[in-house]
């Protein structure tokens, strides 16, 4: 049992703590401010004058739409490979016991553990050498790859939690190996995967690096982080920027909120007692 | 669910593939590793192993072509003066940042861990979330708005009559430059913000693993708190710091968007290999290069692991 004379926490600790958050949340927060400036060509602050006009440059864009059409298509192809080999791979790895397991382990992990430009270039020469053309299938297979981890890690905690004794109750009620996956260990880790899908949603449709590398040059290539990147290193202008980075975060926020309240209930997943 | 609790017995396909893999859990085991493995191990390793054997390869002066012919002369032009300067840099950089995001990320840490309970801790969860997700180069845009000549911070410095202050820190040779977006500190903050949340995440995981009792029992044996977060909490926090610094030391290695956007045109790894494979064409090069991270990563990995920081994961 926990006491309940908990010390307060000096105010000291919470101090840092919230110079902390402060530190991570308030640039978020410029983002917003800085889309209602009226200042084009520099970043002035304060902003002079507010104006919502860039909203309604924002829409009437059509290339921005395109690089947003093409990154939410990007998005879920590599999302919905990634969710099929992720699983398979948390599924083998689940109470299996045999040699060099650690190291397959770190194979699933090592395209987050390296460095993205080495997962870039790497694929970049293999299809030089494959002599495969650059196009929205190139993009996408960088992205699954590093897709599959966030998937697999994902699949594998909620599996851990998952007790092997209901999988053979349900095999000594007379279930077959697929109605038991279908009735009994899709409905326990459903939600894991769903959690995990949406970040490697987030992930891919937010990814700059691997994309830079894995992309061509044509209409095909311009993603809507790449054509964020090229705003970035020529701004035209600016607050259109900002608007388009709100809207990025809105993307990228509601699958993150969903994915936390998917995964929030974890520790209570039946059958999961000690 | 509840009309399937007892369900019969099925003959047919399903039944018999069903058997046959129940009774060769090793075949089933394959069959379930094969297409991952696939993807990974052949176009992910494939490619990698591709790259790497290029740092063996050289390029011909002239013609730019590639000869194929086994020699070590690319990787010795890893230390030449240059060369040696871009690895050393980017290596300090990371350290830099990995040692600030530690130390800023310790206390939110400790504080989410030991006090935050129920609702507070959900919030305290989402509020590492929410950035740690939040697109990458938002985040850098975010700063260079920040950091600029005309932004917030030359701003607020002027209102508390410390324009002094970030002059004089403008002014440090070699680090300073003529404004915080075009120096080093610059890159180093952006830096530090960007992987933050990637070294809060498993400090909190290492230090929740802390049993409370564990703390009272050192206070109730006569441990100060300096003696108990020395001798109990770091002990048991530090698996989760170094698997927090993998993210950090690691993403920053090989990060070549911030210094391009924010700081000094001093190269760093990320761009040199960029620079190399893309408009030089020199993918020898660009392959020797892209060996140092892999290098350093692996020695750092197994230290890592070593140390009890992949549980900390």
């Amino acid at each position: 049992m926990r006491s309940n004379l908990e010390p307060r926490a000096p105010w000291g600790l919470k101090l840092a703590a919230l110079l902390c958050v402060l530190f991570l949340h308030v640039p978020l927060l410029l983002i917003f401010l800085y889309a209602f400036t009226t200042e084009e060509k520099s970043y002035q602050f304060p902003p002079p004058a507010y104006t919502t006009k860039w909203f309604a440059v924002v829409w009437e864009r059509q290339d921005i739409w395109d690089a947003i059409w093409l990154s939410v298509k990007i998005a879920s192809i590599a999302t919905a490979v990634a969710l099929v080999l992720g699983t398979l791979a948390a599924a083998a790895l689940w109470k299996s016991r045999f040699i060099g397991k650690d190291y397959i382990s770190l194979l699933f992990i090592l395209p987050i553990a390296l460095p993205g430009i080495i997962t870039g270039i790497a694929l970049r020469s293999a299809f030089n050498v494959a002599d495969i053309p650059f196009s929205m299938w190139t993009i996408i297979l960088g992205h699954a790859t590093f897709c599959i981890v966030v998937v697999f890690n994902n699949a594998l905690a909620r599996f851990r939690r998952l007790s092997g004794s209901m999988i053979e109750a349900s095999m000594d009620l007379g279930a077959d190996g697929f109605q038991t996956f279908r009735y009994v260990v899709l409905p326990q880790i459903g939600s894991a995967l769903l959690a995990g899908g949406m970040l490697a949603f987030a992930l891919s449709f937010d990814e700059v690096i691997v994309t830079t590398f894995t992309a061509g040059t044509g209409v095909d290539a311009k993603t809507l982080p790449i054509w964020m990147l090229d705003e970035l290193i020529r701004p035209r202008q600016r607050p259109v920027t900002n608007v388009v980075a709100i809207f990025v975060m809105c993307v990228t926020f509601i699958p993150i909120l969903a994915a936390y309240y998917l995964t929030r209930d974890a520790e209570h997943t039946a059958g999961a007692g000690k | 669910m509840s009309d399937h609790v007892i369900s019969d017995a099925r003959g047919g396909l399903f039944r018999r593939i069903s058997d046959w893999i129940f009774r060769r859990p090793n075949a089933f085991l394959i069959l379930l590793f094969l297409p991952p493995l696939l993807w990974l191990g052949v176009v992910y390793i494939g490619s990698l192993l591709a790259l790497l054997a290029h740092a063996f390869f050289s390029i011909d002066e002239f013609s730019g072509f590639i000869i194929y012919e086994p020699t070590l002369s690319t990787i010795a032009q890893l230390f030449n003066p240059a060369n040696f300067d871009v690895i050393l840099r980017t290596v300090l950089m990371a350290a830099a940042v990995t040692i600030a995001a530690a130390i800023i990320a310790y206390p939110f840490a400790y504080f989410a861990a030991r006090y935050a309970k129920g609702k507070w801790k959900a919030l305290f969860y989402i509020l590492v979330m929410l950035p740690l997700w939040s697109s990458y180069l938002v985040k850098v845009y975010s700063w260079k708005l920040i950091l600029a000549k005309e932004g917030i911070i030359s701003w607020v410095a002027a209102k508390l009559h410390l324009t002094w202050l970030l002059d004089a820190l403008l002014a440090t040779p070699v680090l300073g430059g003529p404004s915080l977006s075009i120096s080093y500190f610059g890159t180093f903050i952006v830096f530090v913000y960007i992987w933050l949340p990637f070294m809060i995440l498993p400090t909190q995981a290492a230090l929740e693993r802390v049993p409370a009792n564990l703390i009272e029992a050192s206070s109730d044996l006569g441990g100060t708190p300096g003696q108990t977060f020395r001798h109990v909490i770091w002990p048991l926090a530090l698996p989760g710091l170094i698997a927090g610094s993998i993210f950090t030391f690691s993403l920053t290695l090989g990060d070549y968007i911030v210094p391009q956007i924010v700081g000094s045109s001093a190269f760093y790894l990320g761009q040199a290999v960029y620079t190399l494979q893309g408009t030089a064409g020199n993918i020898p090069l660009a392959a020797a290069f892209t060996v140092v991270p892999i290098l350093i990563m692996f020695v750092y990995l197994s230290i890592a692991k070593r140390m009890g920081a992949f549980n900390a994961l």
